[in-house]
């Protein structure tokens, strides 16, 4: 793990003199990989942190508190943090919003996690992971956030755990800047994650609530929205919820002449429907090929004329693996499917893998 | 040992091309079965094993500062040979084979992993994943059969060179790392081919410079100017330290193939191999050795070398767990499942390295004649 940066010929700092010889003593491996081992968080380690505290929020959601380690830089409200989470030892990548306000003094972040069924890692945030749990980060990111002046009415239009980054901008304030409506729909009135402190703001007059619980009275429709919140048109909306609604909502409110009112963030987890063979681009040499569902990734690339490492070409030496930067592999000798969504990388073995779908592999 | 194929009683010979399809399906299940079961205990293990040894290598490292003191040198000798032998064999080794890429962990991976060894990992992946594993014991496609400096086959052509082998031997255990650099870098047949000024060869010597500089620069001269008064103990203690590893790892990987009861195979008999015919060979590649827990940690699993031949990329704490499924087909299928204490292992293979030393006594098996080069590992199926 020794990489070696090319220095500037400049005079070495007294820190930088030490840095280098710790780095003599400790090769092949870097002094971090020592310092990680008593102190995960201190500055300069690579981002991630620990889980501090896991409070249940509805029966199926979960709010983690997590100190972020040194390097942390901070978010605005209203973005998301992408998580790695070690999940049966496999390190899976998710991105979660963060619920909490910015600038907590204890340097604390918050993110809240709905249970998706068959999901993977929210399963797993939500019903397994313990206090103590390491995490790995990413800074902060996303611009689903509130410009700066605030603009005089805002509407908030969400459902589920699309909740999640307006309940960010809430407790960052954005009700004292604005006049804040939030239409929110979950199935039932249980179901509404940070119900009861979205009912006291309404019950302070701090917002204007509006709950839909679907179960009871079926999905809400835009067309309704005239009579829920008649200037909804000229409020500045964030909207973040299923597919399905937002796609909805974009349409009411272009054809409503309003979309640069519009926000959107789409909260879905990516669903890749891996199937059989597909388009394989190779994206640093910018070569696609079409590929079935048996030929190797290895042997379509090469058939290509893609300059592909290799090795045993039997799936046992790890010569060939490259990073799947998105899309959906299936191991010929298993028939598992490995996915990756993008910011991922997932190594995969060229040469017993083949096309599940579209996927981008870096090379 | 002579190749499989010019054996009078071809252990074989028995099994049709059929029995060894199905004993490849059966080995599939197996690693199947694994798959399906890998995971979190994989990754807590393997993360506790890199802990330890971080730890252990530091403070036996702090302790060498005072090496002056005896007891100090002792235990900081011990401590860090125990280390650097973890470091290379249940954890570098396993990692480099990729048994650990399925955690999707940076730190923790095939192509981002170096080691404490003067061989760089790529050029240690490409001979011994690539070339070896694939090749396993086969005449002139596996140099691990005696590392091109010495004959550990009869069918190996005797040269007047082979006369000083057991000291050949003797020297690469006590510098084995360097022995598997200049092994990776082909250093014989490069030099011997004048391909030495290849720039492509010229790239990986340079690689490997650059290694060796860094391995000496730390426990030659860093590590013993640290210790101040006891510079020279501290050189004694981090030589003596990678003696050991040396002569240990030497020891072990040596048992992997040379033992008596391992099998070689033609070069010919290898064309068209099925997948099948391919775990056949590996089991009979292999040899494993027999021991308490400790010793399996601390050959890397090595001693589970059979389970390892067949299934490299399985975590190698798996293999013990499997063995005795794997060895009950070797029963089922009536083959020989070689394996031995340690002290009988290493003197079986040395014995090998010096009996052969020497000239066939009797002429090798004839040339091969025309029916048996074409013979494949399936003597009935072929």
């Amino acid at each position: 793990m020794t990489t070696t940066v090319p220095r500037p010929p400049t005079r070495l700092s007294v820190r930088d003199r030490l840095l280098r010889l710790a780095e003599t003593v400790t090769t092949p491996l870097l002094p971090e990989d020592y310092l990680d081992l008593v102190a995960p968080l201190r500055a300069g380690a690579a981002l991630r942190g620990r889980v501090v505290a896991v409070d249940a929020e509805t029966r199926d959601a979960a709010t983690l508190t997590i100190q972020p380690g040194r390097a942390w830089r901070g978010h605005t409200a209203g973005q998301y943090v992408r998580l790695g989470v070690d999940v049966d030892g496999v390190r899976q990548w998710r991105a979660y919003s963060v619920t909490s306000a910015p600038g907590r003094p204890d340097g604390r972040i918050c993110v809240t996690v709905k249970a998706i069924p068959d999901g993977k890692v929210s399963n797993h945030l939500v019903r397994r992971v313990r206090p103590g749990a390491m995490v790995q980060l990413d800074q902060a990111q996303g611009d689903f956030v509130l410009p700066d002046p605030a603009p005089a009415r805002v509407l908030f239009l969400t459902a589920g755990s699309g909740v999640t980054p307006v309940m960010g901008m809430l407790r960052a304030g954005a009700h004292t800047r604005s006049h804040v409506v939030v239409v929110h729909s979950a199935p039932t009135p249980a179901d509404v994650v940070f119900g009861a402190e979205l009912r006291a703001l309404a019950a302070q007059g701090a917002i204007r609530l509006v709950e839909r619980h679907t179960d009871i009275d079926g999905l809400l429709g835009v067309d309704e929205l005239a009579g829920l919140v008649p200037d909804h048109l000229e409020r500045e909306t964030w909207a973040c919820g299923p597919v399905g609604m937002l796609d909805a909502v974009e349409e009411h409110w272009r054809a409503g002449g309003a979309a640069q009112r519009l926000h959107t963030e789409r909260f879905r987890p990516t669903v890749i429907s891996p199937g059989e063979g597909g388009t394989v681009t190779f994206t640093r040499v910018g070569l696609s090929v079409q590929a079935d569902g048996a030929t190797p990734i290895l042997d379509a690339g090469e058939a290509a004329g893609a300059l592909m490492p290799s090795g045993c070409r039997m799936g046992i030496c790890y010569g060939c693996v490259l990073p799947l930067r998105q899309g959906a592999v299936r191991d010929l000798r298993t028939g598992d499917v490995t996915t990756a969504v993008p910011g991922d990388g997932v190594l995969i073995q060229t040469c017993v893998s083949a096309a599940a779908g579209t996927c981008d592999i870096d090379l | 040992m002579t190749v499989i194929q010019k054996k009078p009683d071809n252990p074989i010979a028995h099994l049709s091309a059929e029995d060894i399809e199905i004993l490849g399906k059966e080995l599939d299940a197996i690693r199947d079965r694994v798959i399906a079961e890998r995971g979190e205990a994989d990754a807590r293990y393997i993360r506790k094993v890199i802990k330890t040894q971080r730890t252990l290598e530091m403070s036996s490292r702090a302790v060498l500062l005072f090496s002056l003191f005896p007891p100090a040198w002792v235990v900081g000798t011990a401590g860090l040979a125990v280390a650097k032998i973890l470091e290379n064999m249940e954890i570098g080794h396993n990692i480099l084979h990729g048994q650990y890429d399925f955690m999707r962990d940076p730190k923790i991976h095939s192509t981002t992993w170096e080691w404490d060894h003067v061989s760089p990992a790529d050029q240690w992946k490409h001979s011994h994943n690539q070339l070896h594993h694939t090749y396993t014991n086969v005449l002139g496609k596996d140099n691990d059969l005696g590392y091109g400096i010495m004959r550990v086959d009869e069918d190996q052509k005797w040269h007047p060179m082979h006369l000083g082998q057991p000291l050949w031997n003797f020297l690469n255990a006590c510098f084995f790392e360097y022995g598997i650099a200049a092994y990776d870098l082909e250093l014989g047949r490069n030099l011997q081919k004048g391909r030495h000024k290849a720039p492509e060869f010229r790239a990986r010597a340079r690689a490997v410079g650059r290694k060796i500089r860094r391995q000496v620069l730390k426990d030659y001269i860093v590590h013993p100017l640290l210790s101040g008064p006891s510079f020279l103990s501290t050189l004694a203690a981090t030589f003596t330290a990678n003696l050991i590893r040396n002569l240990w790892s030497h020891s072990v990987i040596m048992c992997g193939h040379f033992p008596n009861g391992v099998e070689t195979f033609e070069k010919t008999s290898i064309e068209g191999e099925t997948r099948g015919e391919w775990y056949l060979r590996q089991m009979l590649g292999s040899a494993n050795i027999s021991g308490s827990r400790l010793m399996h940690i601390m050959t890397g699993n090595l001693s589970f070398q059979i389970e390892h031949h067949l299934f490299p990329d399985l975590p190698s704490k798996r293999y013990q767990e499997i063995a005795p499924q794997v060895r009950a087909l070797f029963d089922r299928y009536g083959l020989k499942y070689t394996t031995g204490p340690l002290p009988k292992q290493v003197a079986s293979a040395w014995w090998k390295v010096i009996r052969l030393s020497l000239p066939n006594r009797t002429p090798a098996a004839p040339k091969a004649v025309d029916d048996l080069s074409t013979r494949t590992l399936a003597p009935s199926g072929a």
